[in-house]
C-alpha cells in the first residue's frame, strides 16, 4: 500500500518487562476510518498514544507522511500538529473559555491570525450547536459538550489524521449519542480516523475497517464491518463480541 | 496609656514602616523570582542545576533567617564581600523566601493533571509552550494560597532585621523602650503597625485568590 498516510511497522511497546504491543503493523490510507476494538489491556489505547508519540517505543517505527513519529525528537511538535487527538477524560484547559481552548494552539503554535481562527472556530461550534457557549468555561459544560469542544479544538489545527481514544467511555449514556453524531459526520466528510471504542453499534456504522486486538497483537482485521460483527472468523473475537450481549446465566449460591 | 507619647512616636514608627516595607517587598519579589526559576529547573529536570537547587532549598529551609542574615552581614565581609545592611536584609529575605516559594510552586505544578500537558502537546505545543500557556497558569492558581502564606511569613520575618542594625519596626520599638521605658505604648504601636502592613496584604491575597480561582472552580 503505497498511498498510506500512516504506517505502523513492527511496533513494539513495553513497560520494563511487560510487553504491551508486540510486532504490530498497520497501514492507514487517507480518508480511511479504522475502528480498533478489543478487551481492556489489549494495548489499543497504548497504540494510539504511540501514534501521537506520547509514549516511547521499543521497536519498529511509525511513519506519518513518511516522517517518523518518535517521542523526544526535535521536530515532534511539528509532526504532532498533523495529528489530532481526543482523550477519554475531558482534557479541555480549565482556565480558558471554550473559544480560547480552541484558538490557543492555532494562534500560538501555528501563528495563524486570531480573527481567522476565531471565525473558523465559530463556524465549527455553530455546526455542533455550541456557538452560544463560546465564552463559557469548561466547568460550565456537560461531559458530552466538553468532548465535542475537544473534537473541534483538535480539528482547528487541520490535522491529517484524528485519533479518538474511548472518547465516550466516561460519558452518561444519553450524552454518548451527541458525541458520536459529530464523529460520524466527520467520517462522512472524509476525515482519516483511528478510533478506539467500546460502542459496538457505532463501530459497525462508522468503520471502513475493524481491527480486533488482543495481547498487543492484531488478531483479526476486516474490511467488512457488518460481516465481522455478525460472523467474526476467529474464536477469540467471537468470545469478545459475546460479552456485549447480556444473557443471564445460572447463579449458584 | 499616654496618648501624648503615642503622638510623639508616630512619625518614628511611620518611617520604620516605610523602611520595613521597602526591604520586605524587594525581598518578596526576589523570593518570587528565585522560586520561579528554581521550580522550572526542577520541572524540566535540568541536570546539575537541579542538584544545586535541591541543596539550596535544603540549606535555606533548614536554617533560621537570623543565622542567614548574620552570615551575610557579618561573615561575608571577612572574605571581602561587603554589602549594605538594607541590601543584606532584602537578600536574606529573598534567599529564604526563594526556597519556600520554589517548593510552593513546585507542588502547584505537580497538582496540574498529567493529561493537561499531554493534550497541550498533542495540539503541537512544545514543552515550553505547554508550560507557559497551559501548565503554569493552572499551577499559579493552585499555588496562590501557599504563595500568600509565604509573603505574609516573609514580611513578618523582617522583625529580625533589627539585629543587623536596620531601623525597622522592631528596632524602633526596642530602641524607644530602651531609652524611655514606655513599654505599653511602644508595643501597642508595634502591633498596630504590623497590622497596618499585613492586613491589606491578607485582604489583597483573598481577593486575588477568588479572582484567579473563579475561572476554574466557579464562584
Amino acid at each position: 500500500m503505497d498511498d498510506a498516510l500512516l504506517k505502523i511497522e513492527h511496533l513494539r511497546k513495553a513497560y520494563g518487562e511487560h510487553t504491551v504491543i508486540r510486532d504490530l503493523s498497520l497501514s492507514v490510507r487517507k480518508g480511511e476510518v479504522i475502528v480498533i476494538i478489543g478487551p481492556s489491556g489489549c494495548g489499543k489505547s497504548t497504540l494510539l498514544r504511540c501514534v501521537n508519540a506520547l509514549e516511547s517505543i521499543q521497536g519498529g517505527q511509525i511513519l506519518l507522511d513518511g516522517e517518523p513519529v518518535l517521542k523526544n525528537t526535535k521536530d515532534i511538535s511539528l509532526v504532532r500538529q498533523k495529528i489530532g487527538m481526543v482523550f477519554q477524560s475531558y482534557d479541555l484547559f480549565p482556565h480558558k473559555t471554550v473559544m480560547e481552548n480552541i484558538t490557543l494552539a492555532p494562534v500560538k503554535v501555528q501563528k495563524r491570525s486570531k480573527t481567522e481562527v476565531q471565525e473558523e472556530a465559530a463556524a465549527l461550534l455553530e455546526k455542533i450547536g455550541l456557538l452560544d457557549r463560546r465564552n463559557d468555561y469548561p466547568r460550565q459544560l456537560s461531559g458530552g459538550q466538553k468532548q465535542r469542544v475537544a473534537i473541534v479544538r483538535a480539528l482547528c489545527m487541520h490535522p491529517e489524521i484524528m485519533l479518538l481514544d474511548e472518547i465516550t467511555a466516561a460519558l452518561d449514556p444519553e450524552m454518548v449519542r451527541e458525541v458520536l453524531d459529530v464523529v460520524l459526520s466527520l467520517a462522512r466528510s472524509g476525515s482519516t480516523m483511528l478510533i478506539v471504542t467500546h460502542e459496538m453499534s457505532f463501530a459497525k456504522a462508522i468503520a471502513d475497517r475493524v481491527v480486533f486486538m488482543e495481547n498487543g497483537l492484531i488478531v483479526e482485521e476486516s474490511y467488512e464491518p457488518e460481516e465481522f460483527f455478525a460472523q467474526p472468523s476467529t474464536e477469540r473475537a467471537k468470545q469478545f463480541l459475546q460479552t456485549f450481549v447480556y444473557e443471564p446465566g445460572e447463579i449458584t449460591d | 496609656m499616654d496618648m501624648e507619647i503615642i503622638r510623639q512616636y508616630l512619625p518614628l514608627y511611620r518611617d520604620a514602616l516605610f523602611l520595613t516595607l521597602r526591604i520586605g517587598w524587594y525581598g518578596v519579589f526576589l523570593a518570587l523570582a528565585i522560586g520561579l526559576v528554581c521550580a522550572m529547573i526542577i520541572r524540566f529536570r535540568i541536570p546539575v542545576l537541579r542538584t544545586i537547587v535541591k541543596a539550596y532549598v535544603g540549606l535555606f529551609r533548614n536554617t533560621p533567617l537570623l543565622v542567614q542574615l548574620f552570615f551575610i552581614y557579618f561573615a561575608l565581609p571577612k572574605i571581602g564581600i561587603r554589602l549594605s545592611a538594607e541590601f543584606c536584609g532584602s537578600l536574606g529575605l529573598g534567599l529564604l523566601g526563594g526556597a519556600y516559594m520554589s517548593e510552593t510552586l513546585r507542588s502547584g505544578l505537580e497538582s496540574v493533571a498529567k493529561i493537561q500537558e499531554e493534550s497541550a502537546e498533542s495540539l503541537g505545543m512544545n514543552r515550553y509552550q505547554a508550560f507557559r500557556f497551559v501548565i503554569f497558569p493552572q499551577a499559579v492558581t493552585y499555588s496562590v494560597p501557599g504563595i500568600l502564606a509565604n509573603v505574609i511569613f516573609l514580611l513578618k520575618e523582617t522583625s529580625v532585621f533589627s539585629t543587623i542594625s536596620l531601623m525597622d519596626l522592631m528596632f524602633t520599638a526596642k530602641d524607644l523602650i530602651g531609652m524611655y521605658a514606655k513599654t505599653l505604648e511602644c508595643l501597642t504601636l508595634l502591633v498596630i503597625f504590623y497590622l497596618i502592613m499585613l492586613l491589606p496584604v491578607s485582604l489583597l491575597g483573598y481577593v486575588l485568590e477568588r479572582r484567579l480561582r473563579h475561572a476554574e472552580f466557579g464562584d
